[in-house]
């Protein structure tokens, strides 16, 4: 199985590890409702170093992102501005999400999912045919969030001045490497914070200096209930290659002009919203129980079904997000099959926690 | 290594049963069982007055991952709850053998205890899983 170069700090901070998609993982290092918490109220981290880094450089490197992805890296102007993009099959399907960092019209960097490293990486590689284009994974990093409403200021007490300038004002969805490390204003959570890229040699360091900081080691369990209070899609569960993402409400991640503008999928999605497609809702249970995915959804437009289900740290009830008939309101109440009865829940738009605040 | 306290038997499935005197029997579930469930957000517990019959799934411990039923371990009639797992099911979590304890049973057959696994048994039947 795969490691990150964290490995040890995760068994020497008692981490429970898993098998992620092939990677030896945290799930937890005691209680991933503790995790949770630490995250929206203080700061926490996350070994991410298991995603795919990959450098798309050369002068036809805007085109072919501008083919390859359906949102529009022409948008970024600014150095070092990020993007969240889907990248799609002719069908309009997801092959993957993924964040695109713009640096210059000749040189960006992509950072995609692990658990389909091998796919995107022949994906990219398949659809470059015919751009003057380079593809370069770097697994010479490995990658730390660190997130929280003190998370930024818990990091910057290790940058150096340097550093600490880079940094200085930079809006979310930015990033910039300084000296060692890129570090970015993104993240899976809805706080503020950073992704870092840190070169493997010295992550375990880093990852020693943030907890000396405070930051409070966070796993897989609490990266997941906190992606999904924040409304976040997770790929191969709230979107795969079989989904559109009109029906996994990414449909703001869809730039349609300029309309001589081709991309994979394009026709297909155009068809989809000509003839209309179901859609990602938000499910909310205040009653007791969980809401799992796989779980049935009764609608008066038909049937439905759980893409992704937890029960909410912060709000104390059970939320999921749901693929629906077109038809359903939000505002209206929905019935979920669950343990052999019906239960009735409320449809709300596909977000339910922002910066440690409900924003039901 | 869990903790399996050896003065408790227990039920393949996971449950402890403490006598307390009288055929009256504390259930809980083990420190391994929670340890498998993970932080506990939910505990449905059955009714004082039930009649329960061994192997019937007379609760719910549902985590963060996943509901598991917790089956009734010896044939009897509910007699007493806990009612703090309603707001802390975390006990079951933090003191699993302890406060984390969820029903007790009057035993129609006392004796009924005495064909669980004691501590020896169960901690080798969690080995071979």
């Amino acid at each position: 199985m795969n490691t990150t170069a964290l490995h040890g700090a995760h068994i020497k901070a008692g981490a429970k590890m898993v098998d992620f998609f092939g990677w030896n993982m945290p799930i937890n290092y005691g209680s991933q409702i503790e995790e949770h918490h630490a995250v929206r109220q203080d700061a926490g981290m996350f070994d991410v170093s298991h995603m795919t880094i990959v450098d798309v450089v050369g002068v036809q490197a805007k085109d072919y992102l501008r083919y390859l992805l359906a949102n529009d890296v022409e948008k970024l102007q600014l150095k070092g501005k990020a993007l969240y993009s889907g990248m799609l099959n002719d069908e309009g399907g997801v092959v993957d999400d993924l964040i695109v960092y713009h640096f210059e019209s000749t040189n960006y960097r992509l950072v995609v999912n692990s658990a389909t490293k091998e796919k995107d990486l022949n994906w990219l590689n398949k659809v470059a045919d015919g751009f003057d284009v380079s593809i370069t994974e770097r697994d010479e990093f490995a990658m730390i969030a660190v997130q929280g409403p003190n998370a930024q200021a818990k990091a910057q007490s290790l940058f150096s001045a340097a550093q600490k300038e880079a940094v200085q004002g930079m809006k979310p969805f930015f990033g910039v490497q300084a000296e060692d490390l890129f570090i970015a204003t993104t993240g899976y959570t809805g706080e503020a914070g950073y992704e870092i890229m840190v070169p493997v040699g010295r992550a375990e360091e880093f990852w020693d200096q943030l907890l000396a900081a405070g930051v409070v080691p966070c796993g897989l369990g609490a990266r997941d209930t906190l992606r999904l209070e924040a409304g976040m899609n997770l790929y191969g569960q709230d979107m795969d290659e079989t989904i559109s993402p009109l029906a996994a409400n990414m449909g703001w991640t869809i730039t349609w002009e300029p309309t001589e503008r081709e991309f994979m999928g394009r026709k297909a999605l155009e068809a989809q919203k000509a003839a209309g497609h179901e859609k990602l809702v938000g499910l909310v249970m205040t009653e007791k129980g969980v809401l799992r995915a796989g779980l049935k959804v009764i609608t008066t437009a038909g049937e439905g079904v759980i893409t992704s289900g937890t029960f909410s740290p912060t709000l104390g009830y059970s939320i999921a997000m749901a693929r629906v008939p077109a038809g359903t309101e939000i505002g209206s109440t929905v019935d979920v099959e669950m343990r052999k009865k019906l239960v009735s829940v409320s449809v709300v738009k596909p977000s339910f926690v922002r910066n440690g605040k409900s924003v039901l | 290594m869990s903790n399996i306290p050896t003065e408790l038997r227990y039920a393949s499935t996971h449950e402890w049963v403490r006598s307390e005197g009288n055929g009256v029997f504390t259930v809980g579930i083990t420190e391994h069982a929670q340890d498998l469930l993970g932080d506990m957000v939910f505990v449905d517990l059955p009714d004082v007055g039930d009649a329960v019959t061994t192997g019937d799934d007379c609760a719910v411990a549902e985590s963060v991952k996943a509901a598991s039923d917790i089956y009734a371990p010896i044939t009897g009639e509910v007699i007493e709850i806990n009612d703090q797992l309603e707001n802390s099911p975390e006990l079951v979590n933090s003191d699993s053998f302890g406060e984390g304890w969820m029903f007790k049973i009057q035993a129609d057959d006392p004796a009924e205890v005495d064909g669980l696994m004691d501590a020896e048994a169960y901690g080798m039947s969690i080995d071979d899983e």
